[in-house]
């Protein structure tokens, strides 16, 4: 059953340019509840796109509408959709608690609503402790956090996070990471951009790469790799007679490499269809050719598949 | 999203929700006020307010050694203190510093975004901005504007004084140079805060608007009238004319009567921040290029 257009967000032919600069072009989108991680290079136009979602920037051509509210009605807007940015910057003198409460004010709660919620948003990203200290002496991380508070504090259904783990300790990111997952649970929109290819494989529901401004690919990982026939999936098997299951899945078409492996304990296979290749190798096993110790895909992650598409290695991206 | 805040409302968003635009105003204003006071920026301020003062505090301890000093000139004295140094150059460029800054000190900052993702319309949002600057200005140009006659007239002849501000003209005419630099702050106000939205470097149109405030004593009646200056000098208690000589070239023009002057520019102010909100509203964040 498809998604109603007022529970996606939906980028209609969005083009962005800054002067003859390209931001990003012909953008078509429909994003649907949970993780969705936008990844690609720096300068890819990752930030762009966040920041078109969110009215920060207008676009040139197209148009954008998130839960069925166009970006340029912010009061309405910002009542669904809270935004964590990457400007590492703070209005001066204030304190965390503050920080975060007198957004709510603006927003119009009333000083115990506003109080209220602070508390919730402080104690989701674990900053109770230091909430009544000046953010100018807070850590990267800390900092992080606290912008990440004031996003959540109004209780969005759609939270954009720009590079949300930047700064956090390993601790932290894997809290962080799990208060993401629980609120995508429960039924928020989360779309995030990173460049830590693993962090995203772990978390996100689907993936949109991005590349020079242009939609490289979209969908589940799995999917998305599933699609690349110009690449055919790596899969590694551990068993007892590799030179034997190398000639048994060598006659099929869709398999166009099997390479014993150094130890000659294993075989690297290559093929178009992964799924087919399961069923054959299901039925050599059910027929007492091999005896299986283990089944890796080698290639069917978000690093393979960004390696792929985009051609460098994104941790370094 | 959480079961903790879930009673929590959301503020309410009908079509004209005046309750909900009362409270955000209040919001902003409040921040606002905060850092107009006491934020790094406010020194500037408070120099640019003490600064006629200081002189005045140190003419407080000198007795002048003049025969033409009596009480009786006071009047034009400071009408000349206030039409040159008070309203052209403190008001001025005091309110320069604070509206110009209401977002071009937020961009410079990095912080104007945090209003932007905030559930308020931006038109409320520049109403909020103008309110606090209007506020920080008034209260400090107004004290200013009193101080300084305070300390003209008292320490020199004191007796004198209590009675002309008890029961004398004094008070009328201190509340009219107040109310002439509370309606300055609302018209400089405006446009400088226009002038904070359009332009990247607010000075040059600062200075520009100065030399033709400046020059006004110069220019052709009808010209004299698309000036700030010549609404507010039209108001002074102590006719300019009458305090101090413009020299042979200047241009002399009929004051424009208050029941004109104010309404005038009260309305262009409103004007001039119709067109900030609508700059507002169509205005992207793009930090790299302010």
């Amino acid at each position: 059953m498809s998604t109603p257009a007022n529970q996606l967000i939906i980028f209609d032919n969005v083009s962005k340019f800054y002067g003859e600069i390209l931001g990003v072009n012909r953008v078509n989108l429909q994003i649907a509840p949970g993780i969705t991680s936008l990844v690609g290079p720096n300068g890819a136009g990752k930030s762009t796109l966040m920041n078109l979602m969110t009215g920060l920037l207008r676009p040139t051509r197209g148009s954008i509408a998130l839960l069925g509210i166009p970006t340029d009605q912010p009061e309405r807007l910002f009542r669904k959709v809270g935004y964590c940015t990457q400007f590492d910057s703070f209005p001066r003198g204030v304190t965390g608690r503050e920080f975060v409460s007198s957004y709510l004010f603006v927003h119009g709660f009333d000083q115990k609503q506003a109080s209220e919620l602070t508390q919730v948003a402080l104690e989701r990203v674990n900053l109770v402790e230091a909430a009544d200290r000046k953010v100018a002496a807070y850590s990267k991380g800390m900092r992080q956090r606290i912008r990440l508070a004031q996003s959540i504090a109004h209780q969005p259904s759609v939270l954009i996070l720009d590079e949300p783990l930047n700064g956090l300790d390993p601790m932290v990111r894997a809290e962080t990471i799990a208060l993401f997952k629980k609120l995508a649970a429960e039924g928020l929109h989360l779309i995030i951009s990173s460049h830590i290819l693993h962090e995203v494989d772990m978390m996100s529901d689907r993936v949109v790469l991005i590349n020079n401004g242009y939609i490289v690919a979209e969908g589940n990982i799995h999917g998305v790799r599933d699609e690349m026939e110009e690449h055919p999936m790596q899969i590694l098997i551990r068993c007892d007679q590799p030179a034997k299951l190398a000639a048994y899945v060598f006659a099929q078409d869709h398999v166009v490499e099997a390479r014993l492996h150094d130890d000659r304990r294993g075989l690297f296979v290559r093929t178009r269809d992964a799924d087919r290749f399961y069923l054959l190798l299901n039925r050599a096993v059910t027929e007492g050719e091999v005896n299986v110790e283990s089944v890796a895909p080698v290639d069917d992650d978000m690093s393979a598949v960004y390696q792929y598409l985009i051609g460098t290695s994104g941790d370094s991206a | 999203m959480s079961s903790a805040a879930e009673a929590i409302q959301a503020p309410e968003t009908n079509s004209a929700p005046w309750g909900l635009w009362l409270r955000q105003i209040r919001a902003i204003v409040s921040l606002e006020l905060r850092k107009n006071f006491f934020g790094r920026r406010s020194i500037l301020i408070y120099l640019i307010a003490l600064s006629p003062l200081l002189p005045l505090f140190i003419f407080a301890f000198v007795n002048p050694d003049d025969s033409e000093w009596n009480f009786n000139v006071l009047s034009k004295i400071y009408a000349i203190l206030y039409h040159s140094l008070i309203l052209r150059t403190v008001i001025f460029f005091g309110c320069a510093w604070i509206f110009m800054n209401l977002f071009r000190g937020e961009l410079v900052d990095r912080s104007l975004h945090y209003y932007f993702l905030s559930a308020v319309r931006r038109e409320v949002l520049v109403v909020g901005k103008y309110l606090s600057g209007l506020i920080t200005s008034i209260v400090l140009f107004t004290a200013t504007t009193v101080l300084s006659m305070l300390l003209l007239y008292i320490p020199h002849f004191y007796s004198q004084s209590l009675r002309y501000f008890t029961e004398g003209r004094g008070l009328g005419q201190l509340l009219a140079y107040a109310g002439i630099t509370m309606l300055a702050c609302v018209g400089y106000g405006a446009f400088f805060l226009v002038v904070g939205l359009f332009v990247r470097n607010p000075i040059i149109p600062a200075l520009l608007l100065y030399g033709w405030e400046w020059l006004n004593f110069l220019l052709p009646p009808l010209l004299k009238k698309i000036s700030v200056i010549h609404y507010l000098n039209s108001m002074m208690p102590v006719p300019l004319s009458s305090a101090i000589s413009e020299g042979p070239l200047a241009v002399v023009a009929e004051p424009t009567p208050a029941w004109i002057s104010i309404p005038s520019m009260l309305f262009v102010t409103v004007v001039v921040l119709m067109l900030a909100a609508y700059r507002t509203r169509h205005m992207e964040i793009r930090y790299g290029n302010d």
